[in-house]
């Protein structure tokens, strides 16, 4: 179990790029942007940064990605991967390390250029194999799920169909009010449920987008954080656990909701001191990869009750305006998921919210923020889950 | 006494019906329907498949010699025989072999088996498996098909026992295809049916009947190879055979299956012989062959198999000329915006191939939970090296969830995936092939067929796929 380091350390300065097709920047142009806001947001200079984590997924190995663009000279930089926590990753580490007292001030910097491939959707480098494994690709693991929740919960396929598209319509109208997003216009209900289909019953407004970008955080110990600005962002909670890989081994999962999701959002409520998440949570940044992952994210996450989550989502309880707003910021869906970037995006979001800045989006003095991903597939991933607060306490 | 133990057959899903090629081409057609291997199919693939409905409900224990009898064999150099025996887990102690080159080269297998299993090595299996192409608006494409089959020769339990054989060997130029060719060539056909198959096919089975004092009508059954059924009834007739006396060719609803046309016959003649039967199995290709065979009442415990009878109605005839010549790469197609397959490690398949070609995966000796694939540490109870190996084969499993996507690369789009629970425990996520997506829902039940799931720099890649019950 995980002791946790709530309060211990805070955010006092971000950047975040605009998500899209950047055909005219490189990696390194998109990380330079993202820690140059963060560096001018904190009101410090480049030099003040003791030592670096930058996460990405397959866009440039090793600390001499990051160390090379932005000239750090012989200061520790270290390169983490995690799947889709990949930037989540970077953070987690950054925070630690501050906490720990080896460093006073630390730099969380996530990036990923995914558009220079020329190939659909995203690409995992595999390691070599025996070659076994079946070419399915990342939407047809999140379609597995709607067949599953549907006998298990007594949808029938139009309704599952309709929450889905429910959950696109809600993330593309945030989206729209995001300068920073790559989609940046509402989507009608009738577009999505007609989209063409890419894993069934998946079309391809159930997907998120292909971009590229980059999103930085200074990290320091929270005692420090007034030195720098009034309204700093304070770390409540870190969690990242990976499965076992049980639910492709064994018969007991049933695709209605993940294992690991569920685990991470125990953790991370446990070291934040969360009882009663749908009451406690302002506001939640989820990895909606795919429609279908949000549907369950509510229920594994416990802002709905397990098989109620598609009714919360047709009562509009997760809109910008409702109970318990999921993805104001637009996700994945108006985002895209340059893979090592997005879980920094998330929490962009968090700080914008909490410092008033989040302009047409801004909710109404939220207090507790969550963010999270999941990387791999619904029966075996990694699931980070944090949660970030106002206040201290 | 040595002779056929048991016997398999298999013909895939997929058949051309002709009239598409008249569509394609404009000129008249030949009546029925082409068997065309789906593109995930070889000759290796149906060679297992027709040895698995040889082998079914048998012990493979003391089969000590696999022979593989083919024309187009998926390597020009690597065996496939090796390959087989390891997807139909045969002991690592069998005799391997290759035969090739030959329209007539599956009885030759039969004859090298018949005589391996006389020298007490153990039983001996031969399949045969052929997929040939004929150039696009030509005879041989509106005539080939493909297909398989398997006999098990044995000394024990023999079904159909071996009562004598003649073979002739003339090189005779008829059919050919060299290294460089994709499509069989051929010699005007008058003369290598006037000189080659009717003089060479009638002086071997002529010496055969002589050797066994037999007449024309002391056979029940004459399976003759057919290069086309109006050369095969004629030359029957010929050799004083009544219509009634001879094995159906199969060329209105399979096609000529080269070497393994001819042995599909004689399965299809075993699936309904009786005790006392004389076969006489007459093959043609650079010479000839004429093995008789008389039928035991073993052949009443023989289980039945699916052979020809199980499979021949089992058919989906919708494909396209357009999608026979995808699955074939006879047509450049637009790459796919997606990654190119990797090719398969070479140690790695090595170190798996019990667990990528034989199916197996392992069992908990604590806790019983199977896994695939294999691992060390028990998902279950986490015990340590506590594993056995378990076969997954020819276990009951049924669908749990499953998708059909349109995204994934597929030369039969779109491709269904499915998400498939063993009887007994265990859980595999498959690529399903065969299949027609409304026909199956969760709780579908499947089988597994060995396929290739992919090439890549020229490595087959072959492992199990699942499919709708045929």
């Amino acid at each position: 179990m995980s002791r946790g380091i709530k309060d211990k350390v805070a955010i006092i300065g971000m950047g975040c790029t605009n998500f899209g097709e950047h055909w005219d920047k490189n990696v390194d142009d998109l990380m330079i942007e993202a820690a140059y806001a963060a560096y001018e947001d904190a009101g410090i200079s480049p030099e003040d940064i003791e030592a670096f984590w930058l996460g990405t997924h397959c866009s440039g190995y090793s600390g001499l990605a990051l160390s090379s663009p932005l000239k750090i000279d012989c200061k520790p930089v270290t390169r983490v991967e995690n799947f889709c926590a990949t930037g989540t990753e970077a953070l987690r580490n950054a925070c630690y390390a501050v906490a720990s007292g080896a460093y006073d001030i630390a730099l969380a910097i996530g990036a990923e250029k995914l558009k220079d491939s020329g190939l659909s959707g995203l690409v995992v480098v595999e390691t070599p194999s025996d070659g076994t494994r079946p070419n399915y690709t990342a939407p047809s693991s999140f379609a597995f799920v709607p067949p599953a929740y549907e006998r298990k919960h007594g949808l029938d396929s139009k309704t599952m169909k309709e929450v889905l598209a429910r959950i696109a319509w809600k993330n593309h109208k945030n989206g729209a009010l995001n300068p920073r997003a790559h989609f940046r216009s509402e989507v009608p209900m009738e577009k999505i449920l007609n989209s063409p289909i890419v894993a069934d019953p998946l079309g391809i407004m159930d997907c998120s987008g292909v971009s590229d970008g980059s999103a930085a955080a200074v990290v320091v110990r929270a005692e420090d954080a007034h030195k720098y600005r009034k309204d700093p962002v304070y770390v409540k909670a870190l969690s990242i656990v990976c499965g076992s890989g049980t639910g492709i081994l064994e018969q007991d999962f049933d695709f209605t909701g993940i294992h690991e999701t569920h685990m991470g959002g125990l953790d991370a409520y446990r070291q934040a001191g969360v009882t009663n998440p749908r009451e406690e949570i302002s506001l939640a940044e989820v990895h909606d990869c795919f429609t279908p992952s949000e549907l369950i994210i509510y229920e594994d996450l416990g802002f709905s009750e397990r098989g109620k989550g598609w009714k919360d989502a047709l009562d509009g309880v997760f809109d910008l305006d409702g109970a318990l707003p999921v993805n104001p910021d637009g996700g994945l869906k108006s985002f895209g998921h340059p893979i090592g970037a997005s879980g920094i995006r998330m929490l962009y979001e968090l700080y914008l919210q909490f410092q008033g800045r989040a302009d047409k989006r801004q909710l109404d003095d939220p207090k507790l923020g969550l963010t999270h991903n999941m990387g791999g597939w619904p029966w075996h991933c990694v699931a980070s889950v944090c949660i970030f607060g106002k206040d201290k306490g | 006494m040595t002779g056929i133990v048991s016997f398999g057959a298999y013909i895939p899903f997929n058949r051309l019906p002709r009239n598409k090629l008249e569509d394609a081409f404009g000129n008249p057609t030949a009546p029925g329907n082409k068997a065309v291997a789906n593109y995930d199919e070889d000759s290796i693939t149906m060679a297992v498949a027709a040895s698995l409905d040889c082998t079914a409900g048998l012990d493979t224990g003391d089969v000590k010699a696999l022979y593989f009898a083919t024309t187009s064999n998926p390597y020009m150099e690597k065996s496939a025989s090796a390959t087989i025996s390891e997807a139909i887990d045969l002991c690592d102690s069998v005799r391997t072999l290759d035969f090739s080159g030959s329209l007539r080269v599956a009885s030759g297998a039969m004859l090298a088996a018949l005589d391996a299993v006389k020298t007490d090595i153990g039983s001996a299996l031969v399949t045969a498996s052929d997929c040939r192409l004929g150039a696009a608006g030509g005879q041989w494409e509106q005539f080939f098909g493909d297909g398989s089959a398997a006999f098990l020769l044995g000394k024990e339990n023999v079904i159909a026992a071996c009562d004598g054989s003649h073979s002739i060997s003339a090189d005779i130029v008829s059919l050919w295809r060299g290294g460089e060719d994709q499509f069989v060539r051929s010699w005007e056909e008058r003369f290598y049916i006037t000189k080659g198959y009717n003089a060479l096919v009638t002086a071997a089975v002529n010496e055969v009947l002589k050797k066994a004092d037999l007449k024309p009508a002391d056979i029940s059954k004459l399976i003759l190879y057919a290069p086309s059924p109006r050369y095969h009834a004629s030359l029957a007739r010929s050799m004083g055979f009544e219509p009634g006396q001879v094995q159906d060719c199969l060329f209105n609803s399979i096609g000529n299956t080269g070497s393994a046309s001819a042995p599909m016959m004689l399965a299809a003649s075993l699936e309904t012989a009786k005790p006392g039967d004389k076969l006489l199995f007459a093959t043609f290709g650079e010479g000839a062959d004429a093995i008789l065979f008389t039928v035991t009442e073993n052949i009443e415990k023989l289980p039945k198999r699916k052979a020809i009878s199980g499979h021949i109605e089992s058919k989906l005839e919708t494909m396209t000329y357009e999608k026979y010549l995808n699955w074939r790469s006879l047509i450049s197609m637009e790459p796919p915006r997606r990654p190119a397959m990797q090719q398969p490690s070479a140690p790695a398949l090595y170190r798996n191939r019990k667990q990528k070609l034989s199916f197996y995966g392992s069992r908990c000796l604590a806790c019983k939970t199977p896994h695939f694939p294999r691992q060390r540490i028990c998902v279950h109870c986490r015990s340590k090296d506590q594993m056995e190996d378990y076969s997954f084969l020819g276990k009951k499993a049924k669908i749990k969830t499953f998708t059909v996507d349109h995204l994934t690369y597929s030369k039969d789009p779109p491709m269904t995936f499915a998400v498939v629970d063993f009887e007994g425990g265990g859980r595999v996520i498959f690529e399903m092939t065969d299949c027609v997506p409304d026909s199956i829902d969760i709780g579908t039940e499947v089988d597994f067929t060995f396929r290739k799931l992919f090439e890549a720099g020229g490595i087959k890649n072959y492992f199990w796929k699942a499919m709708p019950k045929r």
